[in-house]
Parts: C-alpha cells; sequence; structure tokens
C-alpha cells in the first residue's frame, strides 16, 4: 500500500472514532460542536503523559481516553443547563478556551506543537476503530441506548417513562468526550506531532457534519459520513480545484433530499424487508 | 375507606399567571378501582393529570400513592413508585420502532447498571422483548413489533401508547383520552381491553370526552368545571345532576 493510501486510512480511522465521540453525545439529543477541544485534550493528554512520564502508548492511550471522559462529565453540568443553539455555542466556547489555554501554556509547546516520540502504526488505529464502531452498535442496542434516543426525540415523556434523563445525559457526554480523546490521543501517537492549530473550529465543524449527514438515528451513519467525507474529497483529486465546488454542491443536495441523514432507520428497514422478501421469494 | 385508596389527591391546586386552573380539587382512586375525570372543555383534567405525573409543581394540595406522599417527588419517582400514563396527543417516539416504545415503558423496572448495558436490541428472544411483545399482542394490535411508529396509523398507535404504559407494570394507569380519534369499533376494543386490564387490579383514572366510552370502562366519575370538582359518582348520577348539565350545556338548557 502507497503511503499516499495508508495516510488516508489512518485518518479514516481517526475521523471514525472521533464521529463516534460526537454520535453518542448527539444520540442522547445534545450537539456538541467542541469536538476539537475534547480531541485536543486526548492528544496534548497522551503527548505529555509520553513525553513527561515515559508512558508507552499502551497506558497513555487509555488514560488520555479517560482524562477526555471525566472533562466530559465536568462539562456536562454546565452546558446541560442549557438548551438548543445554546448547548451548540456553550461547545463551542469551551473547545476555544481549550485551544486558548494550549496556545498560552510554553509547557504544552505554544504555538510551537509537541513532538511524539512513542509511535502508533496502522493496523493498531483500525483495530480501534473496528472495535469502537462494534461497541457503538453495541451500546446503542442496550436500554441505556433506547434511553438515549428516547431523550433525543422526547425528553418529557422519557422522564415520564422512568428514564433519568440527567444522568443518561451526563453519560453521552462522557462516552462521547472519551472517544474524542481516544481520536486526539492515537493521532497523537500515530502523526508524531501535536499543534493547537489542527484542532480549529473547522474540525468541530466538519466531525459534526460528518454524523449529521451520515445520520443520527443509527450507528451506520457516521461510519458512513466519516468514510464519505475523509474519502470522497480524495476521489475528488483529479477534479483539480474544482473539488471544493462539487463537494460543497453534494453537501447542499445531501442537506436537501437527505435532511435526517445519509442512513435512516426507514432506508435500513427497507433494504432488510427486501432481504427478507427474497428470502421468502 | 381510605385503607384501600391507591391514589389519594386532597386539596390540590395550580394556578397559570392569575388563572387558576385547579382550585382545591380532591377525589380517591380505590385499588384496582376505576375512576373517570370528565368536565367541558378548559375545565382542568389535562392540568391535574400533569400535577399527578409531576410535568407541574402543585401550588397547594397532597397527592398520595399507595401510602407514599409523591406530591413533590420528581416525575421519574412517581413512576417509581407505581403510576404511568398515556398523552392526550400520541406523543410515542417517532423514530423507534413499536416494540422499542414499549420497551422503553419498562424502564421504570429497569433499573441498575446491568439492565442499563443489556443490549436488548440485539437480543430478540431475550425476556425484555418477548414481555414487550406479549403486551402488544395481548393489546390485539396485529402489527410487525418492529415497525418504526411514525409509519403506523392514527389508531393503531393511539394502543400503543397506552401499551407502553402498562408496560411499567403499573400500580395507576393515567389515560388522557384514550378513545379520542377512534372510530366506533376500535372504541368499544379499546373499552373491552381496559376493562381487561382493570381486572387484572390495574386502577385506572380516565380523561376522556366520550360519556358512552367512560360509562363503559369506570365506575365512578368526577366532574370538574373551571377547576372546581362539581361532582363525583356515579355515571347515571352525573348524566342527571343539575350542575353538572349546567357545565355542560349552559345556565339556560340547564
Amino acid at each position: 500500500m502507497s503511503g499516499y493510501w495508508s495516510g488516508i486510512l489512518a485518518i479514516l480511522a481517526i475521523n471514525i472514532i472521533f464521529a463516534y465521540g460526537i454520535f453518542v453525545t448527539a444520540t442522547a439529543g445534545q450537539l456538541n460542536l467542541g469536538g476539537a477541544g475534547f480531541m485536543a485534550i486526548g492528544a496534548y493528554g497522551a503527548a505529555m503523559l509520553g513525553e513527561q512520564l515515559g508512558w508507552t502508548p499502551a497506558l497513555t492511550v487509555p488514560a488520555a481516553t479517560l482524562l477526555t471522559a471525566l472533562v466530559g462529565i465536568g462539562i456536562a453540568f454546565p452546558v446541560l443547563r442549557t438548551r438548543g443553539v445554546y448547548m451548540v455555542l456553550a461547545t463551542f466556547a469551551f473547545a476555544q478556551v481549550v485551544t486558548g489555554i494550549i496556545l498560552t501554556q510554553p509547557a504544552l509547546g505554544g504555538a510551537m506543537g509537541l513532538v511524539v516520540t512513542e509511535y502508533v502504526d496502522l493496523p493498531v488505529l483500525l483495530g480501534v476503530a473496528a472495535a469502537v464502531t462494534i461497541g457503538v452498535f453495541w451500546l446503542t442496542a442496550t436500554r441505556l441506548g433506547l434511553a438515549m434516543r428516547a431523550l433525543h426525540d422526547d425528553e418529557l415523556v422519557a422522564v415520564l417513562m422512568g428514564v433519568p434523563a440527567r444522568a443518561v445525559q451526563v453519560a453521552g457526554f462522557a462516552i462521547g468526550g472519551g472517544l474524542a480523546g481516544l481520536a486526539g490521543a492515537l493521532y497523537a501517537h500515530h502523526f508524531s506531532f501535536v499543534e493547537a492549530q489542527y484542532f480549529s473550529p473547522l474540525l468541530s465543524i466538519y466531525v459534526l457534519l460528518f454524523v449529521l449527514i451520515g445520520g443520527t438515528q443509527t450507528a451506520w451513519g457516521p461510519l458512513v459520513g466519516a468514510s464519505f467525507f475523509t474519502i470522497v474529497p480524495e476521489l475528488l483529486r483529479i477534479g483539480g480545484s474544482w473539488r471544493y465546488v462539487v463537494f460543497g454542491v453534494m453537501i447542499v443536495a445531501m442537506m436537501m433530499f437527505r435532511p435526517e441523514g445519509m442512513v435512516t432507520r426507514t432506508l435500513l428497514a427497507r433494504l432488510m424487508g427486501r432481504r427478507r422478501h427474497a428470502d421468502a421469494g | 375507606m381510605p385503607d384501600e385508596a391507591l391514589l389519594t389527591v386532597a386539596g390540590i391546586g395550580k394556578a397559570f399567571g392569575g388563572l387558576r386552573v385547579v382550585d382545591d380539587v380532591s377525589f380517591t382512586v380505590p385499588r384496582g378501582g376505576r375512576l373517570g375525570l370528565i368536565g367541558p372543555n378548559g375545565a382542568g383534567k389535562t392540568t391535574v393529570f400533569n400535577l399527578i405525573s409531576g410535568v407541574y409543581p402543585l401550588d397547594a394540595g397532597t397527592i398520595t400513592l399507595d401510602g407514599k406522599a409523591i406530591g413533590t417527588l420528581p416525575p421519574r419517582d412517581r413512576v417509581l413508585a407505581g403510576m404511568a400514563r398515556s398523552f392526550q396527543n400520541i406523543r410515542l417516539m417517532p423514530h423507534l420502532s413499536a416494540v422499542e416504545n414499549v420497551m422503553l415503558g419498562q424502564q421504570a423496572r429497569a433499573s441498575g447498571l446491568g439492565a442499563l448495558l443489556t443490549p436488548i436490541g440485539w437480543m430478540p428472544r431475550g425476556r425484555w422483548r418477548r414481555d414487550a411483545e406479549a403486551l402488544l399482542a395481548e393489546a390485539g394490535l396485529d402489527i410487525d413489533p418492529g415497525d418504526v411508529v411514525s409509519s403506523l396509523p392514527y389508531g393503531i398507535r393511539k394502543k400503543i401508547e397506552v401499551v407502553r404504559a402498562l408496560a411499567s407494570r403499573p400500580k395507576l394507569l393515567l389515560l388522557d383520552e384514550p378513545a379520542a380519534g377512534l372510530n366506533p369499533a376500535e372504541t368499544a376494543e379499546l373499552a373491552r381491553f381496559l376493562r381487561k386490564i382493570a381486572e387484572g387490579g390495574t386502577a385506572l383514572l380516565v380523561v376522556e370526552h366520550d360519556m358512552g366510552f367512560v360509562d363503559e370502562v369506570c365506575d365512578r366519575v368526577v366532574v370538574l368545571n373551571f377547576g372546581k370538582r362539581i361532582y363525583e359518582g356515579s355515571m347515571a348520577g352525573a348524566r342527571a345532576d343539575a350542575l353538572v348539565r349546567e357545565a355542560y350545556l349552559g345556565a339556560d338548557a340547564a
């Protein structure tokens, strides 16, 4: 495999894990536009633990994931006091605070970034992405996942059915934050370098688009969305600088024709119904 | 017999702005009883439901369920104490399937981390799923339990709401206009189903405009008008009561 394609596969694996982080929170009805902030905490957490304490990735990656999950819990309480667009802005502001802190702290490398010496190779990234994918499918099949989807649809009714709303929403932020942090930690160890500029608002917007355009109704959505957003722009490279225009038009068309995302439950039901039908016939 | 009371509502009140929507309302639902809550539009019936289930905080009065004061508890704790409700306008989760909606109703029986992390969606023969499907079948719902509810007809969705509320195995079931929008055949079938539930020991508190339905399902009625209780007793008695007639038909007609 060429270096070019293995680089794209690495980004794809990281994007899938990152997208699932945003998806889990979105499943419970919360839009997180601070994805880059959580990813940055995971990346810098792993980098610092590796460089300062000499931990290996087998330790830094889980520790950074746990750290980001705890930050997710901490941030959930103030954020969950807000609603709708204000919640989106609150999460966005959180990410700005994170990159602001990184840029002003010399110990974190400031604008120069940090070198990460311990390397994690592509097969590990792909393996973790596969495990996260299976894990999120499992989560959506659990009663916790059902409670999350119910909160997304109708919070009052979910509460009146006995769903512990606040606990489930905080769990959504913890798991989602943890996965974004995991993506960041793997990014740091694979690309051997982290800098604050990478964790820009644009990254937060992109990952939210992966999830919203992929579809939030099933765990297939982020997988399809992240793959689409990672691979299609590369394929469009043959079109030169027109690729941005073509890609932008594709996104607008998707919003118009599939506002609930590329993969919806009705689409899956139709696909599976056809298979059942074919079996019978 | 006060010790026989399952639900005791005593002197409850609620005002929105300056408007007293519910004013000093009291009634009891005995264990296994079937009480109808009726009255003209705007009488405060749905507000009483919202006060009992904890959607709004009480301004005055107390609510006791099964000997436990629940009037100040959050909604979830009231569900755990043994009540469940349906809604005037269907409020099923549109993106969930019929059986998932019913399994959501089981939530009150499935607390604890183990229950939360059981992948019920992957266990088509698991006890939660079988329990939910059995309840749908018991209600006479001849549907594919995996159908997403937004694709199902109104009458069926209305009934799934009742089944979802039942899935918590409540001691008290609050139904807000369960027959609204149903055709006569569906209404008769729903009445039969509710009587069967009541025979199983579940107490019913029903808000409904269809008096024939109330007569068939309930053994006693409370009539509200402008937030106040104006009658309590049998349905036949309510029909003959001057105050009730006046509330429904206006002072001139009575």
